[in-house]
């Protein structure tokens, strides 16, 4: 249903998250120096400029912190989702992400909403989305 | 050094507005360009500096130096500046910097395109996602109306702004566009007009969103000493500061606080003057959520407030603080940088007089505000009819 840019699979700085991401796991890039995670993954830490990171795995888990029901599709990629739900979601353990929200019950989502990261596979990929958890 | 009465926009110009499939992106820049120079009264040899923005119906890479060779222009000082929205008041910063420090004496900003004719709307649509991130936002569909609808989300969540006060905005910048005569759409429409538009992401319509417009805009930056021999009245700049504080969303440090604050900040304090002494604003307004959330930042009314602030009438030509006199970027003209741009040139007419319905009385000294990417880039002018 989604497409990753397979520009996206195969950037330098990244291609970890997205080889995690093909194994089912929401991985971000730990800076060794302050301990900042930073995201999107870049070859330096943006907080203190260390060039030492590792790669720690996310429980997955968090809130949304807004979202919007799209009725307008920017390409013809995403035409045929409409509507559908994006969000910016805060991490339990991580920063904050841009995605969407799936599930039968996405269109029901609201603010504060508990949410935990599902893999979707598509092309060759597979891309992390969240889904409202079960009350 | 401060910039504080070091340089005058002596002319301004735009386009023929709307659809017009006649017309090249760069042509619309020539046209705007032409009528900037003519309302300067200056000669084109005069002009020794150009700055442009961006194209995204043109076909060309270094877009400062082909505009300058389409108007038979070879200047001293001349690039393209990308900073989104925010390019033009930006251009304005650098136009002033290169003429208070003796670069170049006459320079001419003009940005535009074709992008009602040049670009169907679903093209449009797709290249503007570009702003999005392309790894970690664009593969979730994530088009620049969602990215702004999910700041506007959260800030009816925080603030309890109403539906219809959002929908002010676009009812008082299309009231505005009615005393236009070259405004882009100038039918008055209603909040219920808003409420009932096209949905494209929740909670923003068709009519919460800008224009897609053929325009050009154009402005004319020198010294103050230039103006002097000048038909024009010269509109000093006052003060302007800048900040950026990230491009894409998910790096914003967040989505209620913005770099307009900071940008607002240093262009009150070159100017010495505060939001109590601006008699009128030009705020960037790409979607309704953004001069609301700019009224604030730039000190007008509290956080909260912005949308009762609009939704009270205020912001009208006779009210307490007349915004986007011109009809703004949701119904004067939208085309890649030129919206921000056209607040700069209705600035300038605002201060020298003479607009008749349109005119907001006794106009001294104007805001202007442009924000580039998902209120990413931020850069706010101050200009006055008097050097201060």
């Amino acid at each position: 249903m989604t497409t990753i840019p397979k520009f996206a699979a195969g950037n330098a700085d990244s291609k970890p998250y997205w080889e995690a991401a093909q194994q089912g796991r929401l991985v971000f890039k730990k800076c060794l120096a302050c301990g900042q995670i930073q995201f999107p993954p870049r070859h330096l830490c943006p907080k203190c400029w260390s060039d030492r990171s590792e790669w720690v795995t996310s429980a997955g888990t968090g809130r949304v912190y807004s979202y919007s029901i799209v009725r307008r599709a920017p390409s013809p990629a995403h035409a045929g989702k409409v509507p559908y739900v994006l969000a910016v979601v805060d991490l339990d353990d991580a920063p904050r992400m841009v995605t969407n929200i799936v599930g039968e019950d996405a269109l029901g989502v609201k603010i504060g909403d508990a949410v935990k990261v599902v893999f979707e596979a598509c092309d060759g990929g597979a891309i992390p989305q969240f889904q409202r958890a079960l009350k | 050094m401060s910039l504080r009465n070091k340089a005058v926009i002596v002319g301004v110009g735009e386009s023929d507005i709307g659809k017009m499939p006649h017309m090249t992106g760069l042509g619309l820049n020539a046209q705007a360009a032409k009528r900037a120079i003519d309302d300067a009264g200056l000669k084109v040899s005069d002009i020794d500096g150009l700055l442009t923005a961006y194209s995204f119906t043109e076909p060309y890479f270094m877009l400062g130096t082909v505009m300058a060779e389409y108007l038979g222009l070879k200047p001293r000082f001349c690039a393209s500046m990308i900073v989104g929205g925010a390019s033009p008041a930006a251009m304005l910063h650098h136009a002033a910097m290169a003429v208070a420090q003796g670069q170049c004496n006459t320079v001419l900003v003009c940005a535009g395109e074709n992008r009602a004719t040049g670009m169907t709307r679903d093209e449009a649509v797709a290249a503007l996602a570009a702003v999005g991130h392309p790894y970690f936002e664009a593969p979730y569909g994530a088009s620049i109306p969602a990215l702004y609808a999910l700041i506007a989300q959260r800030y009816m969540h925080e603030f309890g702004l109403s539906r219809e006060a959002l929908a002010s905005v676009a009812v008082m910048a299309r009231r505005h566009a009615g005393l236009h005569p070259n405004a882009h759409m100038r039918k008055p429409i209603t909040a219920a007009d808003v409420l009932n538009a096209k949905p494209i992401a929740e909670p923003l319509t068709m009519l919460d969103c800008c224009l897609i417009s053929d325009a050009g805009g154009a402005f004319i930056v020198t010294s103050p000493e230039r103006a002097r021999d000048l038909p024009c009245k010269p509109a000093y700049l006052l003060g302007i500061g800048e900040c950026h504080t990230h491009e894409h969303l998910l790096c914003a440090d967040s989505l209620t606080r913005f770099g307009a604050v900071e940008s607002g900040r240093a262009a009150y304090a070159m100017a010495g003057l505060g939001p109590k002494d601006m008699d009128l604003a030009q705020l960037y307004d790409c979607f309704t959520i953004v001069p609301i959330i700019e009224l604030e930042e730039l000190g007008f009314c509290a956080q909260g407030e912005g949308g009762a602030f609009f939704a009270a009438g205020k912001t009208g030509i006779h009210g307490e603080l007349p915004v986007n006199t011109h009809g703004g970027m949701l119904s004067h003209a939208h085309a890649g940088a030129v919206g921000g741009l056209m607040g700069i040139v209705e600035a300038v007419r605002q201060l020298r007089g003479g607009l008749g319905e349109r005119q907001v009385p006794n106009a001294e000294v104007a805001l202007v505000h442009n924000e580039g990417g998902i209120l990413s880039s931020h850069c706010t002018a101050i200009l006055g009819m008097q050097p201060r």
